[in-house]
């Protein structure tokens, strides 16, 4: 059985130390599983967190190798053998202990944002849409609030500048109630000024760490972008998509 | 005695999946103030990993269902063990919820007319599952989570409770700990809802999620309350089996939904061969007729990969165990005959699942499976109506609680099943708190809760939690997995009572803070009373009837037919009793007879 070792950061808020692990590895291994072996056999202090295996739930997001990363779905063959593979919690977010980071700042501004809000609210009705007309939401939808594009965006990351920027995956969500077919809320003012849409300036770091494979960029950030844009700026075509009667 | 935190509710919910979430918003919309607690953070609860579907008789391509039809297939699939009227509410009111959901905000798929797709799944005579691709768990959980917090609830994430709080039977609140710092936290509410999941980790090979330890069943029964069907564990026929890492994660039923077919170590497509006569009518003859069927549903039989779960699993056992497994000793399952694009659009994350974490593609090349932990049926017995259980001020939704599953589970009732039933039971627990007022909670009881909670954390004891756990899951899997025999099982309970007195000197190193060795120390403890029970009664059902299956006792019997297993604990002791399975009325009796 071959091995591998495994730099993993120990410590909490006041501070902590890389320390080095050698577990045996089997095929398919994932960095969670490497973590998992460390807990049962040579310390079970170390904390993590993770719900699904599976890539699923987004509970096992850390830095490997610098990169963020669900670590279930991290590989450890992907990686030199020769050298460590490096294990840290997400930087941009206070750190509890070892691995486990404190993203409560996420669900706090989850809160603010206002859910779904139909014309008809109160009926019972089953709502029609074309599946083309859903599409670009589904893929908001997928979401799994790993929360690897918050980490990773420099507004966020290395401006610290949680105060004036909601960050990507809440541009996710906010698209994903912004397009939807039937919805009559319009968030666009939220989007100018508490969520900050104008603070990103497209680096698109988000997108490339995205394991749902969300086109953040693309299809939530720009779009919502240019509906600001055009609701501040340009009143004929407000007026227009008014009348028009689409969002 | 450590300082702790008291909150004070007036509805207490016991977990954050999609039950808990949705009793939540019932309470709420009654005028209660409602906390949700939760092991994991928010919208990380087992919910999330549903993938197939949630079932409601919609109609939306076949308009000859209808509850009535749903629920003949829900009890046939139960083999009749289920409560009667918990399945007619179910199957009424699954509808409602789900056009409810959408309105909340979730983004079911399509059909051509703009409604809600709906896809065909075992054991569903109709295509019957509301679906988002293979993410379907997902779009329940975000979709509820974000309505629960919308109407204003108190959430506490990563908390773990541990004990139930009573005040002379009557239960009013619970007792626990926060992972984050291991500091005590207590929770008085005049009425408390368990939705906590079910317990599947005591199995090597398991679906499930760390979260499935069983504390809610567990928390229940240690409060007195009775437990029913816990013998009835739902082995998912297809789990992954390779590589290692992966073993017992879930490939979703909506595979053989969407068009795979399972065939044996000898290329055979062996599912023919093992079709019940129960169900012979409505099975396909002939592979042609079942892939005409993925096309032309109305005019064609199902596949036999598609009759419930109970039998595929039994059948890829016995399959291997004939000697015709796969390369890692399972069964192939094999969609790449559909199309690569139309596997990508359908199944995209069983698509990314292999391609990542097993080296296959499924487009190209076979899955190999196994039966793998998955559901229990067994759990809590909550009133078909309000979900009351036998404790006062007590609700109980979701898979802890048992009624609607009878002996198996048929596939994307669940997901419903979390809809109906936490919404009714929030409802009723919002009714009891206001019209009850607050009981008293009891300090003995925490204190006790507090000295079992910080033993492992001392003393001289040299038992390893992690090691206890491992050794349980090696029995489970060996000796109370798909096939049982008397012997298996006895060897199981002796094992059981030699960790259980092994568990008593847990020592795990370290402090509270963050600690998962001292977190495991009281979720093992947890997973040997279930265990217990688990196999206590499997000895007692000497039949096999849906996941239940006996080597030495292989058919139905006419009298467990009429009889539930019931545990309670009496005396310190795990006392088994039966009771008989409520009546239909006839003209519900009626409908289970084609
Ligand atoms: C991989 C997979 C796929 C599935 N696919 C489908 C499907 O397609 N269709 C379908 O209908 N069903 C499916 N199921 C089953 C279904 O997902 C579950 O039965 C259902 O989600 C359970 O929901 P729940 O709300 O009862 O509990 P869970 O979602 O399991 O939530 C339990 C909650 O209780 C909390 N909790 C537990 N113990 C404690 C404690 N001691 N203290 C505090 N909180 C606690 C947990 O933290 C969690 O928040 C699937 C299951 C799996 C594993
Ligand atoms: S594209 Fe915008 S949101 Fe994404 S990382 Fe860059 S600045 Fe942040
Ligand atoms: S948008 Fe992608 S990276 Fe960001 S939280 Fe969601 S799934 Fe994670
Ligand atoms: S454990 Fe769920 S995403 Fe990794």
């Amino acid at each position: 059985m071959s091995k591998i070792t495994l730099s993993v950061y120990r410590g909490d808020a006041n501070g902590g130390e890389m320390k080095t692990y050698t577990v045996d590895t089997f095929p398919g291994m994932v960095v969670l599983d490497a973590i998992h072996q460390i807990q049962a056999e040579q310390d079970g202090t170390l904390a993590c967190r993770w719900n699904c295996k599976a890539a699923k739930c987004g509970s096992c997001s850390a830095e490997v190798n610098g990169m963020p990363k669900l670590m279930c779905k991290t590989r450890v063959d992907d990686y030199p053998a020769d050298q460590p593979i490096v294990v840290h919690p997400l930087r941009t977010f206070p750190i509890v202990k070892d691995l486990v980071a404190d993203v409560s700042w996420n669900f706090e501004v989850s809160k603010s944002i206002p859910i779904l809000k139909l014309a008809d609210d109160g009926s019972a009705e089953p709502l029609r849409m074309q599946q083309v007309d859903v599409d670009r939401i589904q893929e908001f939808r997928k979401c799994i609030e790993c929360f690897l594009c918050q980490t990773v965006c420099h507004v966020l990351r290395d401006g610290d500048r949680k105060d004036i920027f909601f960050g990507p995956r809440q541009m996710v969500r906010l698209a994903s109630l912004e397009m939807h077919p039937l919805d009559v809320l319009d968030r666009r003012p939220m989007l100018r000024e508490t969520a900050g849409v104008g603070i990103c300036n497209i680096t698109k770091c988000c997108t490339e760490v995205c394991p749902e494979h969300i086109h953040i960029t693309d299809n939530a950030i720009i779009p919502l972008k240019e509906r600001v844009a055009d609701t501040y700026f340009d009143p004929v075509q407000k007026v227009l998509r008014w009348v028009g009667g689409r969002k | 005695m450590p300082q702790y935190d008291t909150f004070e509710h007036d509805v207490l919910i016991v977990g954050a999946g999609g039950a808990g979430l949705r009793a939540a918003i019932g309470a709420v919309e009654k005028g209660c103030s409602v906390c949700v607690v939760t092991k994991s953070l928010l919208g990380k609860a087992h919910t999330v990993m549903a993938e197939g579907g949630a079932a409601a008789a919609l109609g939306n391509f076949d308009n000859q269902d209808g509850w009535k039809v749903h629920f003949r297939d829900t009890m046939r699939g139960g083999k009749f063990l289920n409560n009667w009227r918990t399945v007619q509410i179910f199957a009424m009111e699954a509808p409602e919820r789900i056009l409810e959901l959408e309105r909340y905000g979730a983004v079911f798929d399509r059909t051509p007319e703009g409604l809600i797709s709906q896809r065909a799944f075992g054991g569903h005579r109709y295509r019957r599952l509301a679906h988002v691709g293979d993410r379907t768990g997902l779009e329940l959980i975000r979709t509820l989570q974000d309505k629960a917090v919308s109407v204003g609830i108190d959430v506490q994430m990563e908390v773990t409770l541990t004990r139930l709080l009573t005040d002379g039977g009557r239960v009013t609140g619970a007792v626990g700990y926060r992972r984050e710092d291991g500091s005590i936290v207590v929770f008085r509410a005049k009425a408390v809802v368990l939705c906590s999941g079910g317990w599947g980790r005591m199995f090597r090979f398991t679906s499930n999620s760390w979260e499935s330890t069983g504390d809610g069943a567990v928390m229940a029964y240690e409060a007195g309350a009775e437990l029913q069907d816990m013998e009835m564990v739902q082995f998912h026929p297809t789990g992954m089996i390779w590589p290692p890492g992966v073993r017992g994660v879930l490939v979703t039923e909506g595979v053989r939904g969407d068009g795979g077919v399972l065939k044996n170590g000898a290329g055979e497509r062996f599912m023919f061969n093992h079709v019940p006569e129960f169900y012979r009518a409505e099975t396909a003859e002939t592979p042609e007729e079942a892939l005409r069927w993925v096309n032309d549903k109305v005019n064609n039989r199902r596949p036999p990969e598609l009759l419930p779960r109970d039998v595929v699993a039994r059948a890829i056992y016995k399959e291997v165990e004939a000697g015709r497994g796969s390369e890692h000793g399972g069964a192939y399952l094999d969609v790449s005959h559909m199309g690569a694009e139309y596997i990508k659009r359908k199944l995209p994350s069983m698509y990314d699942q292999f391609l990542h974490l097993g080296d296959v593609d499924i487009t190209k090349q076979p899955m190999e499976v196994y039966p793998t932990v998955h559901y229990t049926m067994g759990g809590v017995p909550a009133e078909p109506e309000s979900c009351a259980t036998s404790l006062p001020g007590l609700y109980a939704a979701g898979e802890c609680a048992c009624g609607l599953h009878g002996a198996n589970r048929l596939g994307g009732n669940s997901l419903t099943d979390l809809l109906v039933f936490g919404k009714r039971a929030g409802e009723a627990a919002g009714d009891f708190a206001i019209a009850e007022g607050p009981g008293s909670i009891s300090e003995a009881e925490i204190q006790e809760e507090v000295e079992t909670l910080m033993k492992p954390l001392g003393g001289s004891g040299g038992e390893n939690p992690y090691q206890i756990h491992a050794e349980l899951q090696e029995q489970m899997q060996s000796g109370a997995m798909i096939a049982r025999t008397e012997e298996g099982l006895r060897q199981t309970l002796d094992k059981i009572h030699e960790l259980q007195r092994r568990a008593e000197d847990i020592r795990v190193p370290g402090d509270t803070k963050f600690n998962p060795g001292w977190h495991a120390a009281r979720d093992v403890k947890n997973m040997l009373v279930s265990s217990e029970i688990i196999v206590l009664s499997a000895l007692e059902r000497k039949e096999s009837r849906g996941a239940q299956w006996r080597l030495d006792y292989p058919n139905e019997d006419a009298y467990w037919a009429r009889n539930n297993v019931i545990a309670k604990k009496i005396d310190g002791k795990v006392s088994i009793s039966h009771r008989e399975v409520p009546e239909p009325p006839s003209e519900l009796k009626e409908l289970l007879q084609d």
